[in-house]
């Protein structure tokens, strides 16, 4: 009760913190997707390339993600706005989730009805258009999920390199050893984790091909 | 009438390798317009290369294929495909396209007025005997055999002259696969398309072919009508007629003992 009793009395800045959050992972899981949806395409299409794209994403997230806060603040552009690095930190950890399935939606397209589309002449684009992509919807809005759900915790730790967002609350708990005020970081951030989980997966519901 | 005097395909000396294996070699073969010509043969004699290299699915590695006298590796490949129909053993049909949208993405990403195409998807489901109920349904709504013939209606929307079939009737069980033969016979009285029909089955074959190409390790046996292929005397060709022979006679042996 007491924690309630503190997010109300701080409402305004709950609510700051909060939204600051969103912009960070909003903004981070935009440019994975951005970034990590074509190139999903690109290696479900060019077997050579699906190794080491995979491979290196999959280094990426076995980065401490502390350390590479700390790795990214020297660098120029970026380290003079911690909030850039957030992202860029963030968007690279959700990187793995949406290429992996990006690339393992297409790949399992059914081979049958590609050869029929393309025996029916079909081009490169149509196919990916009108039948790889539509197919693969739902495969791929489940690694965004995966992605959303990882980035909403991890930007906590953002507020480690003066980022923002509800880590803030976490962080000064933890000096202050006061629960409440962790919790009143914890608690919005496991709601906004809950609330893109589900939301997602509604979508991926709704658009998942029969 | 030149062009009418030439094959609507022909194979010039086709070969065929693909990581060091000869799938296909030096096959020569006419198809003349308006027949049915069955490539019969086991798996891996290649008659499904055979039948890709028609809509250059496959390009060949030596020789030429040419469709309406034309070379086909000059056509452009996409235009050459639209006016061919492709018919495959998995039927292939789009899963998330209802079996309207399937039957006329062809018409359609040609550019067909809507009233024409709208006509021309009621027109061909009638053909192959599927009612127009069925025109909302998924394809995992059908049954194997309903699904083959959208394949078929799918394959036919654009009007081609020529028709490829890969196996189309194999997965389908005997009573359906005999209906839909016998549809594809009365379809093909009034059509008149050229088919290339792709079969491991005697039956089928002699059933539907104007001709049979009887294939084996790559290359073509020999060419027969239906009539000669029972009597042949051919090496390949009388130990078709003796492996399909032998189911009925056993079967017959059965009954008497």
């Amino acid at each position: 009760m007491n924690v309630v009793r503190f997010m109300l009395h701080n409402h305004t800045q709950v609510l700051e913190l909060t939204l600051e959050h969103l912009w960070l992972v909003g903004l981070s899981t935009a440019f994975a997707m951005l970034i990590g949806i074509p190139l999903g395409i690109v290696i479900a299409h060019r077997p050579g390339l699906n190794r080491p794209v995979l491979t290196s994403a999959n280094i990426i997230q076995t980065i401490p993600s502390l350390a590479l806060f700390g790795f990214l603040l020297p660098v120029p552009w970026l380290g003079a706005r911690s909030d850039r690095l957030a992202i860029l930190a963030l968007t690279l950890y959700a990187l793995l989730p949406i290429i992996r399935n990006t690339f393992t939606g297409i790949r399992g397209v059914d081979p049958a009805v590609m050869e029929a589309g393309r025996g029916m002449g079909l081009t490169e684009s149509q196919l990916l258009f009108q039948v790889e992509l539509p197919l693969a919807v739902s495969v791929i809005l489940s690694g965004v999920r995966v992605a959303l759900v990882i980035s909403v915790g991890l930007a906590t730790i953002a507020a480690a390199i003066g980022a923002g967002g509800l880590g803030e609350f976490i962080f000064r708990g933890l000096a202050m050893v006061d629960n409440r005020v962790i919790l009143a970081g914890a608690i919005p951030a496991a709601i906004l984790a809950l609330i893109a989980d589900t939301g997602v997966g509604w979508l991926e519901r709704l658009l998942r091909a029969r | 009438m030149q062009e009418m005097a030439t094959h609507a395909i022909e194979f010039r000396d086709v070969s065929y390798g693909i990581d060091g294996t000869q799938v296909l070699s030096n096959l020569s073969l006419q198809v003349a317009r308006g027949e049915t010509l069955v490539l019969l043969g086991r798996s891996g004699s290649g008659k499904t290369t055979t039948l890709k290299l028609v809509n250059r699915l496959v390009s060949p590695t030596s020789g030429e294929v040419r469709v309406n006298g034309e070379s086909n590796e000059k056509a452009d490949v996409i235009r050459l495909r639209r006016h061919i129909g492709y018919v495959i053993q998995e039927v292939g049909l789009f899963p998330h396209f209802t079996v309207e949208r399937n039957i006329r993405l062809v018409p359609q990403i040609e550019g067909w007025p809507e009233e024409r195409i709208q006509s021309r998807v009621q027109e061909l489901m009638q053909l192959v005997g599927l009612g127009t109920e069925l025109a909302k349904r998924y394809p995992h709504q059908l049954s194997g055999g309903q699904r083959q013939r959208v394949g078929v209606a799918r394959a036919l929307a654009a009007d081609p002259e020529i028709l490829l079939m890969d196996e189309p009737f194999g997965a389908l069980d005997p009573l359906t696969r005999d209906e839909l033969q016998r549809e594809f016979l009365s379809l093909q009285q009034r059509l008149h398309k050229t088919v290339v029909f792709v079969t491991h089955d005697l039956r089928e074959a002699l059933r539907l072919g104007s001709r049979i190409a009887l294939m084996e390790a790559g290359k073509l046996v020999t060419v027969l009508a239906p009539s000669e292929f029972l009597k042949s005397e051919d090496p390949w060709a009388a130990a078709y007629v003796r492996a399909f022979g032998n189911g009925t006679e056993s079967l017959q042996k059965r009954g008497t003992t």
